[in-house]
């Protein structure tokens, strides 16, 4: 613990930490507040995590939690008791999210200056519990990409190695918990977007069940596969955040009428959870295991499994023989929804509106044109043809077969008895900028073993568990329709097993080059090392 | 599923109308290429017999979703057109598509 004047340094703490300290009278949450603000704005130059960050706001939504919770104080331990365990804590948001009168980019170029309307469902779920939202946080344009270079702001660089992603689409969010900017984020998951950057930066990331969140407020991908779900730096400090923004909302059609459960606030210590582990059936399924795989995170998944197993887990391998056909069904439904999705931004209600005004058909080309980057252009484009006349059964209806087979595969290994899956989350650790931009398939393959759970429906939490050459690895737990309490259960069984493991006290290893101002920005680095390759290419 | 024919460069640039997208030469040439490869990914589901299987639209079991019709509370009309290109009172102006000599002429 560093802290110059006998302070603790509140940024590394996490929620429950935090929340001890608050409720205790210790610390005050304007405090936390300020350490995290100054840390995020110290390090945004080396990092670009943010997009945005709020300092005035955060700080008087941390003024109002210190409020409510000396009212708390004063009515007794009950009240205060009662309060939830996100009151006075930072949060940040993906840059998709709605928070009335600030900016959404969605990282995209075409919402450059767009102010959001009202609060999202999730927006107003953390101020109703007194979260503190710091700002948002950079993503690839409109959460299409597993690296964060997709983002019209600039990519974020990994906390872990600098010149290395963070993992996408949520990678902002992911950077940011993962460098002690916030103890908790929100991101979204649509193939990976929240388990693969959690892998690759080393933290917790939960993709809940389809239906789980509301997504009233978000900007739409793909709508029958965007999920909301949390990161954080532990399990308990993740569930604590799902628990805050789960459950039905009118306003989404899709969020489902099921209770979120309040043990996700208190999950079992470590001597209960490992208790709780011993006869567990989980199912390893050999088709994870995907092809180019690196060794480093194979035998790490692999470690760890057999960790699970010496502490009391039964676990039986199974086969998902629909694997393999996950990446081709994903990349025509997930654009086929994309396209028709983002056909709103014409310039029309929102977004600038470029061109001569003669020509309505012509504008909206410019429009989109010059708005779009080009990972979007190339989604928007497979999308349309797949719906296009005369591919629409070849494309779009045959991938919708394709995923009732992925989803029917998962359903049998669940009613075999099995309580979830344990799998890799990401066939590699965190790759170098740049090192797939030329290569679109190459870079859709870093979601093979997150997308078949979105075609599912499915939960999937990813955390961490080790080190490949110095990289963080994840580990993926999956589980039947609304099990999230079980795969956090699971997640902190895992968590007390290894508790005395090594690489748990280890930090990502370039925090304190985020501090040297002659660290060369994230986009710097990008340029770089396509500049490289270039010349690379030329020789 | 038939093996699909490559997509050609006039392909491209007919999806890029259908999709209201302008790009560039550049862009084109290098979406005909990269999009022909993204393609060839799908061959893969051909080996699959699915004749019998039902499509899955969505995973979870939600049917006739309503809301009660009562009349709430809208968003302020000034909030709703603060972010819209061209205001005219409380309407937003928008491109002209009946009306005009060139508008709508493709």
């Amino acid at each position: 613990m560093s802290g110059g004047s006998g302070e603790p340094d509140l940024a590394r703490r996490g929620v429950v930490e935090l929340g001890a300290l608050l409720r205790r009278g210790e610390v005050r949450a304007v405090d936390i507040a300020a350490a995290h603000l100054e840390r995020a704005e110290r390090q945004n130059r080396a990092l670009n995590a943010w997009l945005s960050i709020e300092r005035e706001t955060a700080l008087a939504a941390a003024a109002e939690a210190d409020r409510r919770l000396a009212e708390a104080r004063r009515a007794g331990p009950d009240a205060v008791a009662a309060c939830h365990p996100l009151l006075g804590i930072p949060v940040a948001l993906k840059d998709l999210v709605s928070v009335r009168g600030g900016p959404c980019t969605a990282g995209s170029r075409i919402l450059a200056g767009y102010r959001a309307p009202y609060d999202a469902h999730i927006t107003e779920r953390l101020r109703a519990v007194g979260a503190v939202i710091l700002g948002k946080t950079n993503m690839d344009e409109f959460a299409m990409g597993s690296s964060t270079e997709h983002s019209a702001y600039g990519p974020t660089a990994n906390p872990w190695a600098l010149d290395r992603v963070p993992g996408g689409s949520s990678g902002g969010p992911a950077a940011a918990v993962a460098a002690y900017h916030v103890p908790v984020a929100i991101g979204t998951d649509t193939g990976g977007s929240i388990r693969q950057p959690a892998s690759l930066c080393g933290i917790v990331g939960l993709k809940p069940t389809y239906g789980r969140v509301s997504r009233y407020g978000i900007v739409a991908f793909a709508s029958s596969l965007d999920q909301i779900g949390p990161f954080g730096r532990s399990v308990q400090d993740a569930a604590i955040l799902l628990h805050a923004v789960a459950g039905r909302d009118a306003r989404d059609s899709t969020s489902a009428p099921v209770p979120v459960p309040d043990e996700l606030l208190t999950l079992p210590d470590d001597e209960a959870a490992v208790a709780w582990l011993r006869g567990r059936r989980l199912a390893l399924p050999r088709e994870y295991f995907v092809p180019g795989m690196e060794p480093g995170v194979e035998a790490a998944v692999r470690a760890a499994v057999a960790a699970l197993e010496a502490a009391g887990a039964r676990i039986e391998e199974v086969s998902l023989p629909h694997t393999e056909y996950g990446l081709a069904t994903y990349y025509i439904v997930a654009p086929a929804e994309a396209s028709a999705n983002l056909a709103r931004y014409d310039g029309v209600r929102f977004g600038p509106r470029l061109g001569e005004g003669r020509d309505y058909i012509a504008d909206y080309k410019r429009t989109r044109g010059e708005g779009f980057g080009a990972e979007v252009k190339r989604r928007i484009m497979l999308g349309t043809y797949a719906l296009s006349a005369g591919y629409y059964d070849a494309y779009y209806l045959k991938a919708q077969k394709v995923r009732t087979l992925i989803k029917a595969d998962f359903d049998r290994v669940f009613a075999d008895g099995f309580e979830a899956i344990v799998a890799p989350t990401s066939p590699s650790v965190a790759f170098p900028l740049g090192s797939k931009l030329a290569d679109p398939v190459a870079m859709y393959l870093s979601d093979a073993c997150t997308l078949p759970v979105n075609m599912a429906g499915l939960p999937g939490l990813s955390i961490p568990c080790g080190l490949s050459e110095g990289l963080p690895v994840g580990l993926q737990l999956i589980g039947p329709p609304w099990s999230e309490l079980t795969l956090f259960r699971l997640g902190r069984a895992y968590e007390a097993i290894t508790a005395d493991a090594p690489w748990r006290r280890l930090e990502p290893a370039d925090l304190a080059a985020l501090d040297d101002p002659a660290t060369p920005t994230p986009a710097e680095r990008l340029a770089r090392a396509r500049a490289a390759a270039a010349v690379g290419a030329a020789d | 599923m038939t093996a699909m024919a490559a997509l050609s460069r006039a392909d491209v640039e007919h999806v890029a109308h259908l999709a209201r997208l302008g790009l560039t030469e550049a862009e084109l040439g290098r979406l005909e290429t990269e999009l022909n490869h993204i393609l060839d990914q799908y061959a893969i589901l051909a080996r699959l017999d699915t004749e019998a299987i039902p499509p899955t639209a969505q995973t979870i079991e939600l049917e006739n979703i309503l809301r009660d019709d009562e009349a709430g509370p809208s968003l302020p009309v000034t909030d709703v057109l603060a972010n819209a290109a061209e205001v005219s009172a409380d309407f937003i102006v928008v491109p002209a598509i009946l009306a005009g000599p060139e508008a709508g002429t493709r």
